[in-house]
């Protein structure tokens, strides 16, 4: 169990662990290093399933909820391309992300895939399932992600990216709780049409992408 | 005897520029003009370049210039190299894929060097090598040592099918099958020798000069072996003539062999400064260290040993597959072949041994000499394999080292891998280690420590080593591409004091106080009155440099050589000048003295005399400056025996030195304090290697342990106080009785842990490092 301290929102129920560690051993060759971040996470939402997923597929609602999203652009169906600047302190790097959304199973489920170019800190490759089901009048958004990271990610992080991963998803998700069941506190008229995107792969983008910067700040 | 010379523990000369702040390494040079240099490095292990588009990069702000591996072809600036060839066991030579400095249209490791930009500062240059846009094509990546060269894996390089390198047998093998058919006993063990970044406290560092007028390029570097660096560059890379290329290397900070080598870097930052007429510079940072600078060790083992029933050993059995890396760096033949199996013999007599060593290409950075080089890995599976022997006869670890070890008047003793052990007195060493470590007592301490529920082990380790590389027709037989001699020039200036050129180079060993000490031994001149001067190719005569623990070993003994030629040729003057026959004089503590008088004249005057031969001896050559080369008659081989105590937490897994013992054979020690020092950073190496350190990829080969965040490097509290004697013998091979101490702690160390370690858990292994999780797990097991 995870303790998460101050400021915790309430409505996050349930967290479960990581299903593991980057580092499962150092019994050289006995056990290859497979570097593989996994992460599973449930979530209620105060809201019903329809607007969760209408939220999901919010591109305002979504842009508002990642931090440091600048730009989430839908190309063609079920493909998109997201730039996020993530920042901390006077460190800054932006990521490019491609998106591609499959498994689509409105209002049930979808699955995400990324690849995402952080220049010189690294890369990051993944995908994240996820479901909503309904809990009387809220729902639960459960997903369950994998990503691989590479360059600067990889040899700086290894040890400090799954906690910094997972503060960042609390943030994702206190934002998109709020939004999600209360679109209106969106200052900009509602948007035009809910575009079906597949955005939780760009938060998790996001927090890889902070996480990042904060080993730089370390080094 | 001179008050500082030969077996005084004089303060290092060097000590006082280090202490106030005022060593000069490659990073504290700036020149006019200089800009700054940012490699552009692959983030994945395996992938195609589809292209490369440097536009952005280029018109970035401050950008002098970026360059890629087509512009570096283009100007015939050929690939690095490998120095030595291994012949593979279908009669041809190892397989050596090009190894370009800057990719063409492939990169085989995270790190790989793909492009070089070039800005006026270094913010600059790093904000636009984030603009160079790379078009990859990902391929699966290879890191596994073991299964690399299996069927069905990745390949990596067309011109090595199965990703092998070379598979290199030594010995008789049918011999070893029929003696291992009639054993009484035979014991066995599978080992990982683990990987480890060699980590010098200095990154490397390298800054060009072009000079238009001379049409010359300066080059500083952070190199052990400036001499070497300019022929390979100028012969092989072509980068420029060798007359018209200047390697400096002022203060290095640490090397411990991952400075040998000539790296893609060096060779274009070296290129790109006359390309952009601009000073370049290049220093790594730490994790670049950990991505780009050869990494050592790396060996998957099975071995085997034949005993007959009073635990003798009648043969050995090695099968290695061996990391070389993406490429083959300068030595990554060598270091897994000549420096590893011809070290099987160990302190034993084993007749007979016959090893294979596969070595196998992978997604990983290249592999090469890390101090100690391939013998830490052949001493670990010895050592390691001997206790299990010890174990499976029922013998103790003394007992069957002492059954086996070579007797002390069968030297020089021929092994039956190559090597001819030059001299050694491997009970000698044992004993007084055995009495340091107060071995007899080590029942009743392991009572106490069970009495607090802590598990306490003792193991030894008895280890040969061949240093002092190396005789030159010998390396050449193998297939070296260099001789491995050594030069020295001692040069009297007019008013008596005396310059040192060495070809040797420190990157911390204190030659500026060693060999300075020889001077004050041999010429009689006060320490003060010696200057040594070595890493720069303008100053120094051609010398191959400092690795394999061979500075005073090899060009120590090109010192006294020159040392020799300047009293023959000083008592030709001082004869004619205290008008005697040169056969009546004498020269002693500085002075040439006519036999049985007082009429004396010291080695100042002499050379005063020499520079102004107003009298002199007709036809006698004016000046007092002589060199010397010497190429050694064979290896040096240090021995010895350490032992390690230690206490395993068994609710933790912590391991605690508690005691080090360790006594060694070094020949005669010409300054004991430093030969301490050097054991002392030798050992701590090896509980590194033992305990903490693990150069880990995964498996897309992304490099995990980049930082010291995640590399453990041992510290002060993870080692003892250090028991230290000698049990020297004197190697006679050797002109001045010395052996090389650099590596040997690095060498025996591993071993005389994990023995003490699999002793207090009763296990029969455990893998390096034994961090306390492997410990842990070892443990509970072994309950």
């Amino acid at each position: 169990m995870y303790n998460y301290g101050v400021g915790v929102p309430k409505n996050l129920v349930s967290p479960t662990p990581l299903l593991r560690p980057l580092f499962t051993s150092y019994s050289y060759n006995l056990h290859p290093v497979n570097n593989i971040m996994e992460m599973s996470f449930e979530h209620r939402i105060a809201a019903s399933r329809e607007q969760v997923w209408k939220a999901l597929n919010d591109i305002e609602i979504l842009k508002a909820s990642i931090p440091g999203c600048d730009s989430l652009i839908s190309e063609e169906e079920n493909t998109f391309k997201a730039q996020i600047t993530a920042k901390v302190g006077p460190v800054k790097a932006k990521f490019k992300f491609d998106v591609t959304l499959t498994d689509i199973d409105p209002p049930n489920a979808y699955t995400i895939n990324g690849q995402g170019q952080g220049g010189a800190a690294g890369f990051a490759n993944g995908s994240a399932a996820v479901t909503l089901r309904e809990d009387g009048k809220h729902t639960i958004l459960a997903y369950h992600a994998k990503a691989n990271v590479g360059g600067k990610l990889a040899q700086l992080g290894a040890r400090l990216i799954d906690g910094a991963a997972q503060k960042m998803a609390n943030e994702f998700f206190v934002k998109f709780s709020e939004l999600a069941a209360n679109p209106s506190l969106l200052d900009a008229a509602p948007a035009p049409e809910a575009k079906p995107i597949l955005p939780t792969w760009l938060w998790l983008g996001a927090l890889i992408t902070l996480t990042a910067m904060g080993f730089l700040l370390l080094r | 005897m001179a008050t500082n010379g030969i077996g005084v523990s004089v303060r290092r000369k060097e000590d006082k520029r280090f202490l106030i702040g005022k060593g000069n390494y490659t990073d504290d040079i700036n020149v006019v003009g200089q800009t700054y240099a940012i490699f552009v490095r692959s983030p994945h292990a395996h992938a195609t370049i589809n292209n490369i588009d440097t536009t952005d990069a280029e018109a970035a702000a401050g950008v002098v210039a970026v360059f890629t591996g087509d512009d570096l072809a283009a100007d015939g600036i050929a690939p690095l190299i490998c120095g030595v060839t291994v012949t593979s066991d279908d009669g041809e030579p190892h397989r050596a894929p090009a190894h370009p400095a800057l990719a063409q249209g492939k990169v085989n490791y995270v790190g790989d060097h793909v492009a070089i930009v070039i800005a006026e500062t270094l913010a600059q240059a790093k904000d636009a090598a984030e603009k160079v846009e790379v078009d990859y094509g990902i391929l699966p990546a290879v890191t596994d040592t073991a299964s690399a060269a299996d069927e069905g894996q990745q390949q990596i390089h067309e011109a090595a099918p199965n990703n092998i390198c070379f598979n290199w047998p030594l010995g008789d093998k049918q011999a070893v099958e029929a003696a291992f058919a009639s054993a009484h006993k035979i014991s066995t063990l599978d080992l990982v020798n683990n990987r480890m970044v060699t980590n010098p406290m200095e990154p490397r560092a390298a800054l060009g000069e072009y000079n238009t007028g001379t049409e010359e390029i300066t080059l500083h570097l952070t190199t052990q072996n400036p001499h070497l660096h300019r022929l390979v560059l100028s012969a092989f890379n072509q980068l420029a003539p060798e007359h018209k290329l200047r390697i400096v290397s002022t203060d290095v900070g640490g090397g411990f062999g991952a400075k040998i080598f000539i790296y893609a870097e060096e060779l274009v930052v070296g290129w790109a400064c006359r390309k952009v007429n601009r000073p370049v510079k290049w220093t790594s940072d730490r994790t670049e260290a950990f991505l780009s600078d050869a990494h050592g060790r790396d060996h998957v083992t099975s071995a085997e040993m034949a005993l007959d029933e009073d635990g003798k050993f009648l043969a050995m059995r090695v099968m290695t597959r061996a990391n070389v890396g993406a490429y083959l760096s300068t030595f990554g033949t060598m270091v897994p072949s000549y420096l590893y199996a011809f070290l099987f013999a160990g302190q034993y007599t084993t007749p007979l041994i016959y090893s294979e060593v596969k070595a196998v290409f992978t997604n990983t950075a290249p592999v090469d000499a890390s101090r100690g080089a391939g013998r830490p890995e052949a001493t670990f599976l010895l050592e390691r394999l001997v206790d299990v022997a010890a174990a499976d006869m029922g013998l103790d670890p003394v007992e069957i080292r002492r059954r086996n070890f070579i007797p002390v008047d069968a030297f020089p003793y021929q092994t039956p891998v190559v090597q001819c052990y030059d001299s050694g007195d491997y009970n000698a060493a044992l004993d007084k280690a055995l009495a340091l470590a107060d071995y007899d007592g080590f029942g009743a301490r392991a009572e106490e420590a069970k009495s607090r529920g802590m598990l306490r082990g003792i193991g030894l380790s008895s280890y040969v080593e061949a240093c002092g590389i190396a005789p030159s027709a010998a390396v050449g037989q193998l297939g070296a591409g260099v001789g491995l001699w050594e030069s020295a020039q001692v040069r009297f200036n007019p008013t008596g004091n005396v310059q040192v050129f060495t070809g040797a180079h420190s990157n911390g060993q204190g030659h500026e106080t060693t060999f300075a000490q020889l001077i004050t031994e041999l010429l009689g001149v006060p320490i003060e009155d010696v200057e040594v001067i070595h890493g720069d190719t303008a100053k120094t005569q051609f010398g191959m440099g400092t690795y394999g623990s061979r500075s005073l070993a090899v060009g120590g003994v090109a010192i006294a050589k020159a040392c020799e030629k300047l009293i023959a040729k000083g008592k030709k003057i001082a004869a004619h000048a205290l008008e005697a026959a040169e056969g009546d004089i004498e020269f002693a503590d500085g002075n040439f003295t006519i036999a049985g008088t007082d009429k004396a004249m010291n080695i100042a005057e002499v050379a005063f005399n020499a520079y102004v031969p107003h009298s002199y001896p007709e036809g006698l050559e004016p000046g007092f400056d002589e060199n010397a080369f010497f190429d050694p008659l064979n290896f040096s081989f240090p021995a010895g025996t350490h032992v390690c105590e230690v206490e395993v937490d068994p609710d933790t897994g912590v391991v605690e030195i508690i005691k080090y013992s360790a006594v060694d054979d070094f020949g005669k020690l010409i300054n004991p304090m430093i030969v301490e020092g050097q054991v002392h950073g030798g050992i701590a190496h090896g509980v590194g290697q033992a305990l903490l350190e693990g150069c880990r990829y995964d498996s897309e080969g992304q490099l995990i342990t980049a930082s010291f965040m995640d590399y453990a490097m041992p510290r002060a509290d993870n080692v003892p106080n250090f028991d230290i004697d000698y049990a020297p013998t004197n190697p006679p091979d050797n002109p001045l009785g010395v052996k090389g101490c650099g590596e040997a702690g690095a060498i025996a160390a591993p071993p005389a842990v994990i023995n003490a370690i699999t002793n207090a858990l009763g296990v029969k292994h455990i893998d390096m490092p034994a961090t306390p999780e492997n410990v842990w797990r070892a443990a509970q097991g072994a309950a």
